[in-house]
């Protein structure tokens, strides 16, 4: 159990790796910039956290697992989803509330599920999907199932009682589980300096016996060397693994945010390294890419995108006779 | 063992403890998860002698990290098992209130019928051993409230011997009520007892003059006033509830129109308790059958204190209940 000191660039990335990091980033980027425009529409309501900003740790780790692999994640999830290849248009049907949505309709943004691509949320209760995701971790080792389970948090999750629960016991264990700890500077509107009292959360890793990583979460390269190396280790070992990726939320922490708690010239300072302008400028330095390509994703992404909107007009909603289904399971 | 053939003679923990057995040579998805489930034998016994013959694999000690290892009983249900998770006593079940209210009770419905946690928490329970105020909860009430559980309550041997493996062949999160004053008592069930249906409550004697409606540490306490009362020429018809969600509806108004008066006993505070949900439901539903104000025997709303005669008078006893039902008479 150590604290691992990672080398960014160790690992070498394809060209066709490299755009398609690229062009998962464009997408979540410009599909959240329209779910933002709708949701002052009026198309989108509830709660709706935006994820801009930090795009480079959701593509980097998603590229890490394999499709039978388990994720969940937290209620800021719409990157994950798309990253996770769940279906732009079922994820926004449900962002609507339409039934054609991943979750039926009845979860909306923060509760996006898809068990086809063993996609678990859409987790809204900060922290309560880290023992869920021991659970899984288990059931995989006692089935002699070959998967890990992927399990995205924020820092402030990290403050929480359930994650000290679900750290020793995954370590306890021994189950193939990647703690992915999202440091986005705040829990809410509160700074991490404010919430913990070490804030180089890496260390406390080894202190549950759990190797740990820190990793540059605005730099999608630098994730997915990170990742492939913890993914490579879980499955490897069978054991847990932390990474901690230190990233930043460009938007407000949700549409009801006045941001009153930080500088505007702090966030203006971190976008200076947005992760889409550091891998496009990673990618035309090793001659990936071309201006021209960039515009051609981009209007790529943004028919993908028209498509998912078209998709959630057209959905239907749900009858209010069904209403009360889905609290317990129909007889077989 | 008794004599008599066909007949087994157990306590109410023997009866769990074969049933647990049972459950686990049955199913290898199965497995035992709690505190001092293994190497202690059970807080209450009733697991003792497992781990030895199951192994540590299926019979898992946990740290006492409630919300920790309840939501991973839940992931693992989702993982395809099913696993038993024995809270210690339910007085600690409030640790695991988040896993078990925002988790085991809403996925399904919240990923519009994508995943079901077909997971069993066992809970003891009960008030009758001078353990004071945090260690004598009645939380039926707690739980019945929530959509997406099935709350069971064990007030029969017969039923300790078979709730466990129906609640298991269930799709959904089952709360498994046992009650520890109960655990040495010793009576007679069929030697072939097994999995018995989980949806209906049960008349445990029948009678023609009052219902006597009750579940868990009330049913023998209510069958032995009957006996009593029967002597005094009242014919009292005791249900047993046993699933306190979703209630048996029918069973309860079939009681009323044939008897036309109810008492309810239960241990639970009276405010907002099963009893108070019964009674509301008499009214709408069996009103013209009734010859008298339905009446509600509970506990005394006080935190449970620890002398012997203070206990006991904070909870309905038998000769309450027995003069309970004679005044309804004497004003009929």
């Amino acid at each position: 159990m150590q604290q691992e000191v990672l080398n960014n660039k160790d690992i070498a990335v394809t060209r066709e790796q490299g755009k398609r990091l690229l062009h998962q980033m464009i997408l979540i980027r410009r599909f959240e910039e329209k779910a933002a425009e709708l949701y002052t529409k009026g198309k989108i309501r509830g709660f709706l956290h935006l994820y801009i900003g930090e795009e480079a740790v959701a593509v980097g780790v998603m590229n890490a697992l394999t499709p039978e692999d388990n994720v969940l994640c937290t209620y800021r999830e719409h990157g994950q989803a798309l990253a996770r290849g769940v279906d732009p248009g079922a994820i926004m049907a449900e962002m609507y509330g339409k039934q054609e949505g991943c979750s039926h309709g009845r979860g909306g943004s923060m509760h996006l599920f898809d068990t086809k691509s063993r996609f678990y949320g859409g987790n809204a209760i900060v922290a309560g999907h880290l023992p869920l995701a021991v659970g899984l971790a288990l059931s995989d080792k006692k089935m002699k199932r070959n998967r890990i389970t992927c399990c995205f948090f924020g820092e402030g999750a990290a403050a929480e009682g359930e994650f000290h629960e679900a750290m020793n016991l995954a370590a306890l264990w021994k189950v193939p589980l990647l703690f992915v700890c999202e440091n986005n500077q705040y829990a809410m509107g509160t700074a991490i300096r404010y919430t913990h009292a070490v804030t180089d959360l890496e260390k406390r890793g080894p202190g549950y016996g759990i190797t740990t990583a820190s990793a540059d979460g605005m730099d999608a390269i630098a994730m997915l060397t990170a990742a492939t190396h913890a993914a490579d280790q879980v499955r490897k070992t069978g054991l847990p693994y932390f990474l901690v990726c230190n990233t930043y939320r460009f938007r407000a922490h949700s549409m009801f945010d006045a941001e009153l708690y930080r500088e505007k010239s702090e966030v203006e300072e971190w976008k200076k390294r947005d992760p889409i302008m550091l891998l496009s400028a990673f990618l035309k330095d090793k001659k990936f890419l071309m201006d021209t390509d960039l515009k051609e994703e981009e209007s790529l992404v943004e028919t993908q995108v028209q498509n998912a909107v078209a998709f959630a007009e057209a959905g239907t909603w749900e009858p209010l006779e069904t209403l009360t289904k889905f609290v317990y399971s129909e007889k077989e | 063992m008794s004599a008599t053939p066909n007949v087994m003679r157990v306590t109410y923990r023997e009866a769990i403890r074969q049933a647990i057995r049972e459950a686990l040579m049955k199913d290898e998805r199965t497995f035992l998860m709690g505190e001092d489930v293994g190497r202690y034998g059970g807080a209450f016994a009733v697991s003792k002698g497992l781990l030895e013959e199951f192994g540590p694999e299926r019979i898992m000690d946990t740290p006492l990290s409630e919300s920790g290892f309840v939501g991973a009983g839940i992931g693992a249900a989702m993982g395809g098992m099913r696993p038993i998770v024995e809270v210690m006593t339910v007085n600690f079940s409030l640790l695991a209130l988040d896993q078990i209210a925002n988790n085991a009770a809403t996925l399904l419905h919240m990923t519009g019928g994508q995943v079901n946690v077909p997971v069993v928490i066992r809970m003891s329970s009960g008030i009758g051993r001078q353990l004071a105020a945090q260690h004598s909860h009645s939380w039926e009430p707690l739980f019945a409230h929530i959509p997406g559980l099935k709350v069971l309550s064990v007030g029969t041997h017969e039923d300790a011997r078979g709730m466990l493996l129906t609640a298991l062949l269930d799709p959904d999160p089952v709360i498994l009520f046992e009650y520890t004053s109960m655990l040495n008592l010793e009576a007679e069930i069929p030697s072939g007892s097994g999995a018995i249906d989980i949806t209906r409550a049960k008349v445990r004697r029948q009678g023609k003059d009052i219902s006597l409606i009750t579940y868990g540490a009330g049913v023998y306490k209510a069958l032995e006033a009957a006996a009593e009362l029967a002597s005094a020429g009242i014919d009292t018809e005791v249900v047993d509830l046993r699933v306190l969600r979703p209630l048996d509806e029918d069973a309860i108004a079939a009681s009323v129109s044939k008897t036309h008066r109810a008492l309810i006993v239960e241990d639970a505070w009276r405010s907002v308790s099963i009893s108070s949900e019964i009674s509301a439901r008499i009214m709408e539903r069996s009103f013209y059958d009734l010859d008298a104000p339905v009446r509600r025997l509970c506990g005394l709303e006080v935190p449970i204190p620890y002398p012997k005669h203070l206990e006991d008078a904070s909870i309905p006893q038998q000769q309450q209940i027995v003069s309970a039902i004679r005044n309804i008479f004497q004003h009929d």
